[in-house]
């Protein structure tokens, strides 16, 4: 085993407690492969520099998605890189969407200057200020009618919408798809970053006593 | 890919060619190729293996690496013939080699008794098209088994008291618990139900040269890394492969069945990768596209001969479309769940198979789960209570808490078989490939719904009896988005009203086979693909018993 793998198998059994080592050596080769996974997918694909937005539309679309979640002792939108991973978006999956952002953050500015005379643009009006606004661009925020579940597509063509999605996703999605920068995201959402466990896994099958059928008693009850 | 795969070309005439490759094109590989036939598999999917497989929920939700894609496979939607459809991404299915067992959630119960006799027990009901399957559970129970056994499915058999009688029991021991699992097995025995361990189609324990799961977490939607999950892709392409006698020939649009002069079929038109045509020539052939591209590739094939759409004569191609009812709670408890971890299900209960309509109302029955599917942006953009604020601090703290405290609780029904209710050609939208888009008619019957009402408040009390802290209930809608494509080309003795007789041999065309999702006559309670897999193993028998005999023409 050479060191990298090492420490990819520190990584994994941090996660594993006493319990889960023998468990977790009988399936080794299975997590070796996970583990390189994560390994890969921690690396952000996400470049430091823009491709699509102008550094003004950059400052603007981080200061929203920082409204959206807010930083405090926990990372937020901007610990995740999250507006590098709109950038990225924009240039390749909602490479249809630039226009709305286009259009979007011209009309965000706008209201912000109506609201608010002394900000130019969104990023500049102070903290207070940004959650005004933000109060009332969340009104489109209704879920999609008739949605499902199931149905997670963006592109609805609305930009409080679609920046809503981006942001989620650039905050939560794995980092291989360009956000969630060092897993800043899973770690606000108090998700373990491993990509595999061992039970038990949480506060309620850790005394589990075993499956038993029904008993008698239990019937009546 | 391995060297020494067989490859034959279009013009070879092959014994088999098989449309799609997933639950029930994989096992028809698998299973001819294994009695000695000569196999073409048709995918119009990439093939992907587990090293392609990752964790992405852009590529996954948004991209669609592993489902048919809506920008060039448009679709319309409507609710009744008499509206006009508009364009609406209203199916998913799977779009790779090893279709949609690659991505989902792999829960495997077997029908029960019933769900092959409805109509007979039952009798009819209005708005509804019920029919008894031309076969009984006892017909395909050896086919389970072998699903079970073949395939990888963990589970303990007696545990149900509901199951249906079986011959053999699971090959291996159910999965680990998860804490929606405890929850909800402690909350419904206080109710008095029987919870049991979920039968998966995830392996406990290694087995046949593939990994045990190793709870990622990411298995609704995702193509499972190590091969735990038994997918068509992980437990059948290879064994068909290593036989040297199938080939599985991805990026392959099938868009015409060609059939002669006599009526019978030659062969099927293909696009490739580079939309250039081919004809790939075969003595039989096997449709098993899914409940929307099997019909859908019946009526694309229309000719002078066959002016309603191939194997066809009894209009019932395309009608009768059940996705299955659903109906989802979702609670919060106290302490971390981490239901993230794991794979999504570890118990259910079927204490509400076969409900009583007289009393109730309403016909029908459905299983009841707990899990967790929601992958975390699907999360953020859909767990939480709908009361929640979505941006700001009170969204992050939410998702914060959360997040390791969500369990969700899922009842799957029936869908009563509506003859309007189907997919048809869109006679105005068309796809990329200039093929008329897929058109789906549906509107639930009022019964499914009352069902869903009824079993939403069920999983309301489980909560409640579970020590929720908060808790609600997704409003029951008419649905417009399906995953469970079934009934569209009906199992039947009666040529007049079904399009396939129990050997899956269509009743117009003596060399043309249909078996996926299609082919279900009912709906069984909301789990469908373990009956697509055993029904494929039993045409399997049937079609090379068929031409053994030399009774294929």
């Amino acid at each position: 085993m050479n060191s990298s793998q090492a420490t990819r198998r520190q990584f994994l059994l941090r996660s594993a407690g006493a319990a889960g080592i023998a468990w977790a050596n009988a399936q080794w080769p299975s997590i070796l492969a996970a583990a390189q996974h994560a390994h890969e997918s921690a690396k952000s694909t996400a470049k430091p520099h823009f491709e699509v937005l102008t550094p003004e539309q950059a400052r603007n679309v981080e200061a929203i998605a920082a409204q959206i979640i807010p930083s405090d002792d926990l990372p937020g939108a901007r610990e995740a890189g999250v507006v590098f991973f709109i950038d990225r978006a924009l240039k390749t999956f909602a490479s249809d969407m630039v226009a709305v952002y286009e259009k979007g953050l011209v009309e965000v500015n706008q209201l912000t200057t109506q609201k608010f005379p002394t900000a130019k643009t969104f990023a500049d009006a102070t903290p207070e200020q940004q959650e005004s606004i933000m109060t009332d661009l969340a009104e489109h925020l209704n879920p999609p009618a008739g949605g499902s579940r199931r149905r997670r597509q963006a592109g609805s063509g609305d930009f409080v919408q679609t920046i809503w999605q981006h942001t989620i996703f650039g905050f939560l999605a794995d980092p291989e798809a360009g956000g969630n920068r060092d897993y800043a995201g899973w770690k606000a959402i108090d998700r373990d970053p491993a990509h595999s466990f061992s039970p038990p896994f949480g506060f309620y099958d850790k005394d589990y006593p075993g499956w038993q059928a029904a008993s008698l008693e239990t019937e009546k009850k | 890919m391995t060297q020494g795969k067989v490859t034959f070309k279009p013009s070879d005439e092959v014994d088999f060619v098989i449309v799609g490759s997933g639950a029930s094109g994989g096992v028809l590989a698998k299973e001819l190729s294994t009695n000695g036939f000569r196999v073409v598999v048709l995918e119009q999917g990439p093939y992907l293996t587990p090293a392609d497989f990752s964790h992405d929920e852009i590529k996954v939700w948004v991209e669609h690496q592993l489902t048919n894609n809506p920008a060039v496979q448009p679709q319309t939607f409507r609710k009744t013939p008499q509206d006009k459809a508009q364009r609406q991404y209203a199916v998913m299915y799977g779009r790779c080699v090893g279709g949609s067992s690659v991505h989902f959630t792999a829960n495997y119960w077997r029908f029960h008794e019933i769900d092959f006799v409805e109509h007979s027990k039952v009798g009819n009901i209005p708005g509804a098209a019920l029919a008894d399957w031309p076969i009984t559970y006892a017909d395909l129970e050896p086919y389970y088994t072998k699903v079970e056994w073949d395939i990888g499915v963990s589970g303990l058999a007696g545990a149900s008291p509901f199951d249906p009688p079986r011959s053999k029991p699971y090959p291996m021991p159910p999965l680990p618990v998860k804490g929606n699992g405890v929850i909800f097995e402690r909350a419904a025995r206080k109710l008095g139900y029987h919870p049991f361990p979920a039968p998966m189609a995830i392996l406990s324990q290694p087995r046949a040269g593939r990994s045990a799961c190793v709870n990622c977490g990411f298995c609704l939607g995702f193509g499972c890394e190590v091969g735990a999950k038994s997918s068509s892709l992980a437990a059948a392409i290879p064994v068909a492969e290593a036989t040297s006698r199938c080939e599985i020939r991805p990026n392959s649009y099938v868009h015409k069945v060609e059939v002669d002069k006599n009526g019978r079929a030659t062969g099927v038109l293909y696009f490739d990768a580079k939309k250039n045509t081919h004809l790939q020539k075969a003595k039989a052939v096997i449709l098993a596209a899914n409940g929307a591209e099997t019909p859908r590739l019946l009526l694309l094939s229309s000719s002078p001969q066959f002016p309603n759409g191939l194997a066809n004569s009894s209009g019932f191609v395309g009608k009768h479309l059940m996705p299955n009812s659903g109906a989802m709670a979702y609670g919060v408890f106290e302490e971390p769940v981490n239901d993230y971890k794991g794979f999504c299900v570890s118990r259910i209960m079927h204490d509400f198979y076969e409900l009583d309509h007289q009393k109730l109302g309403f016909y029908g029955g459905g299983g009841v789960d707990a899990r967790f599917d929601m992958t975390p942006a699907a999360f953020a953009m859909g767990g939480l209570p709908p009361d929640t604020p979505k941006w700001g601090k009170d969204f992050k703290k939410a998702l914060h808490h959360n997040f390791t405290r969500t369990v969700e609780i899922f009842c799957h029904g029936t869908s009563l078989a509506v003859a309007d209710n189907g997919f048809s050609l869109d006679p105005d939208v068309k796809d990329a490939w200039g093929l008329p888009a897929l058109r789906m008619t549906y509107k639930d019957h009022p019964n499914d719904l009352k069902m869903m009402e009824w079993m939403s408040a069920r999983a309301m009390e489980l909560l409640d009896a579970a020590g929720a802290t908060t808790k609600w209930a997704q409003p029951i809608q008419e649905q417009q988005f399906a995953v469970h494509l079934l009934g569209t080309c009906r199992m039947g003795k009666d040529p007049k009203t079904s399009v396939i007789n129990a050997d899956h041999r269509t009743h117009d065309v003596s060399n043309l086979f249909l078996c996926d999702g299609s082919s279900l006559v009912t709906s069984g309670r909301g789990q469908p693909t373990m009956t697509i897999m055993a029904l494929a193993f039993r045409a399997a028998d049937r079609i090379t018993d068929l031409a053994k005999r030399g009774e294929i023409s």
